[in-house]
């Protein structure tokens, strides 16, 4: 069976925030207004941290784009008092939109901040309709919700291959944001394939996971900004 | 006539009754004032469940504000009760017997409320009985479900247990009312004070005293868990569970004794509440205050001496950052008041112990919003770091909790005696052959009963 993760290289990202952008209209993620995004409750499964160093002149501003990282030891799944969250057997950690009582100890229980709640019952504006995605079911309030790897594609390309009778490949199922990366930053495929891009990435010795020291186990890596700071 | 209970002198406890028989006009209208404040909290929880939990001030990452910290501080009240009562009971203090039916009604009143906020606090309320459907034992949350549960469950029956000869007393002295007589005859289980059942009777509330101990600390501990389970900095701490079930007796004898002033006021107990009750409850506060600084002084020096960075941003916000005044103010009405009053014999006088208590309540509200808040409000990510407000909808759910639980608690005085009469009479009867007994099994024998114990054996 597949155990799916993920791969951002930081020397190609450029912070341009398609992912975000694509992530938001894949999922039918909700906007919810200036009035709310100022008091803290965009809702963006996918985030772009920022993290300024250093005072001027030696000023240098890191980005990393922040999925759910899909914890192989999630911290998230241990606290649900309800099941309604759940790592997967393909490693996808899961969440339940039904079930969930809103309770918010998961996100208490987070420590990258990679889950979100519906704090009111958010609607698509009428103009954005034509974009909404029939695939992904839209989540209504007072429950958490957060990135699933698109899940609903692995579905989609379970089905189209079973219904072609034969195996599906590892390379039919993408998320949006990866898909989308002008800069071919992030990539996407099968940890449990030793020979797939991931893993082969993974090895690097420029790659890390955040909060590494939590022992989240993390199946996002990111591969360290480095290359061309070694040059200067 | 089977006992001393029937041929009790229903006079001599007059006062004791007064509520019951002729209830004042002014504190039924205090009453209806609390249940209009109840009730416009009702109001404000309707707006809520209609607009969603965004009504709240909440947002992330301070996704747990007032109404958790309301959680946790009425639970903590709960352990005045029956821990106290329980503990005291089985310590004999004889003191105890005007005092322990007061602290269990707070407990049983008081839970509820906890329990209703953290109905507050779910995004989905209506899918609260998930939790007894697909409740899922590795969550701490679930711990709480059942811990509380068993807490109110055997609290509601210590409770109850020594009301029924009380009820019974009731049941006999109002047989003239009808329904009011009818009510009584009920729950008062056919009690007729027979050698056998008073056995029976103190059985029960010894093996209830038992249990209740390791529940009530089970209780605040896995609250405590709620929080040290996760891997958040300042929360992730092993000290939390003794922490929070000292904090718990701490704030909870504060709240028994400011309940006991306001009572012995409004209902004239003063022969019953006597300066020397709140003296021996001031050196409890006292000992639970210095207890509470102990832990409080620990779990800090701790977090700051390792200094991990994450930690260190807590800290920092707490000690003199944005959450500076509520932390000091913890310290001062925790800490400095209550020992500065309480140290000294001249200063226990029941008006001490009252600010004392006045003081302990709202410094250990503060303890728990500055456990919750400041760790929230810096995630170990960067994060635009939260700023939370609560909004009026919160303020009117706090009120109409604090007013639903005053109104509960007049309410059940409404109805039955707050000082339990017959542990009273059975001081009265009995404690006072048995301490003076016990006093005596305590000291070596006199010269007296030896020389007489001598010659017996001589003969």
């Amino acid at each position: 069976m597949a155990l799916w993760g993920m791969v951002i290289d930081l020397d190609k990202c450029t912070a341009c925030q398609a992912c975000l952008i694509a992530c938001k209209s894949e999922n039918n993620v909700p906007f919810v207004g200036k009035q709310q995004a100022d008091r803290g409750r965009i809702i963006s499964w996918l985030e772009i941290i920022s993290e300024t160093e250093g005072e001027y002149p030696e000023v240098r501003t890191r980005f990393i784009p922040r999925p759910c990282l899909h914890c192989d030891n999630p911290p998230c799944v241990k606290v649900c008092p309800v099941y309604a969250t759940y790592r997967n057997p393909e490693g996808i950690v899961a969440q339940i939109w039904e079930r969930c009582i809103g309770c918010r100890f998961c996100m208490a229980a987070c420590p990258y901040a990679a889950k979100y709640f519906n704090w009111h019952q958010y609607r698509i504006p009428e103009s954005m309709e034509k974009g909404f995605n029939p695939d992904v079911y839209v989540r209504r309030w007072g429950v958490v919700e957060k990135c699933t790897f698109c899940s609903h594609r692995l579905l989609r390309a379970r089905d189209r291959a079973a219904a072609e009778k034969r195996e599906m490949r590892a390379d039919e199922y993408v998320p949006a944001c990866v898909e989308v990366c002008p800069s071919k930053a992030m990539y996407f495929g099968d940890l449990n394939d030793p020979d797939s891009v991931v893993s082969v990435l993974g090895r690097s010795p420029r790659a890390f996971h955040l909060l590494e020291d939590l022992g989240t186990e993390p199946k996002v890596t990111y591969l360290m900004e480095g290359e061309r700071h070694a040059l200067l | 006539m089977h006992s001393s209970r029937h041929r009790l002198n229903f006079e001599e406890h007059r006062i004791l009754f007064d509520p019951i028989q002729n209830p004042r006009r002014g504190i039924s209208i205090f009453m209806g004032i609390l249940l209009a404040i109840t009730a416009w909290g009702g109001f404000c929880y309707i707006l809520q469940w209609r607009y969603g939990l965004g009504a709240s001030g909440l947002n992330q990452p301070v996704l747990w504000g007032f109404y958790i910290t309301n959680f946790v501080f009425f639970i903590g009240i709960s352990h005045a009760g029956t821990l106290i009562s329980a503990i005291l009971r089985m310590a004999k203090a004889e003191w105890r017997r005007p005092i322990t039916r007061m602290a269990e009604v707070i407990t049983v009143a008081v839970l509820y409320i906890g329990a209703a906020n953290i109905i507050f606090d779910l995004g989905r309320p209506e899918r609260a009985f998930f939790l007894f459907l697909y409740g899922r034992y590795q969550s701490p949350l679930l711990w709480d479900a059942s811990s509380i549960t068993a807490y109110l469950t055997a609290s509601s029956v210590f409770l109850y247990l020594p009301l029924i000869p009380d009820i019974a007393i009731l049941r006999d002295r109002f047989a003239d009312r009808k329904w009011l007589h009818r009510f009584y005859q009920v729950f008062s289980f056919g009690w007729d004070g027979s050698p056998r059942q008073q056995k029976v009777l103190n059985i029960g509330i010894t093996i209830m005293s038992v249990v209740v101990i390791p529940i009530a600390v089970s209780v605040h501990t896995v609250i405590s868990y709620i929080f040290s389970m996760t891997l958040q900095p300042m929360w992730h701490s092993t000290i939390f569970g003794p922490y929070f079930v000292c904090g718990a007796i701490f704030s909870g004898i504060a709240a028994l004794i400011v309940m006991m002033v306001v009572l012995r006021k409004i209902y004239h107990l003063e022969p019953y509440l006597k300066p020397i009750h709140f003296n021996y409850l001031g050196i409890l506060l006292l000992v639970m205050s210095l207890l509470w600084f102990y832990f409080t002084f620990s779990e800090y020096l701790t977090g700051f001496f390792g200094h991990e960075p994450t930690e260190m941003r807590v800290f920092w916000s707490k000690v003199t950052g944005t959450y500076a005044p509520y932390f000091w103010t913890m310290v001062f009405f925790n800490f400095v008041v209550p020992v500065l009053i309480l140290s000294f014999r001249r200063m226990r006088t029941i008006g001490g112990v009252l600010v004392a208590s006045i003081s302990v309540l709202a410094g250990m509200w503060l303890e728990r919003f500055t456990i919750i808040v400041p760790t929230l409000a810096n995630p170990r990510l960067p994060f635009p770091s939260g700023i939370y407000f609560p909004t009026w909808i919160e303020w009117g759910l706090m009120l109409g909790s604090f007013s639903f639980f005053v109104f509960l608690y007049l309410l059940f005085s409404r109805f039955f005696p707050i000082i339990s009469i017959w542990e009273i009479e059975e001081g009265r009867e009995v404690g006072l052959e048995e301490v003076e007994e016990r006093i005596r099994s305590y000291l070596p024998e006199t010269a007296g009963t030896f020389n007489s114990r001598e010659k017996e054996r001589s003969t």
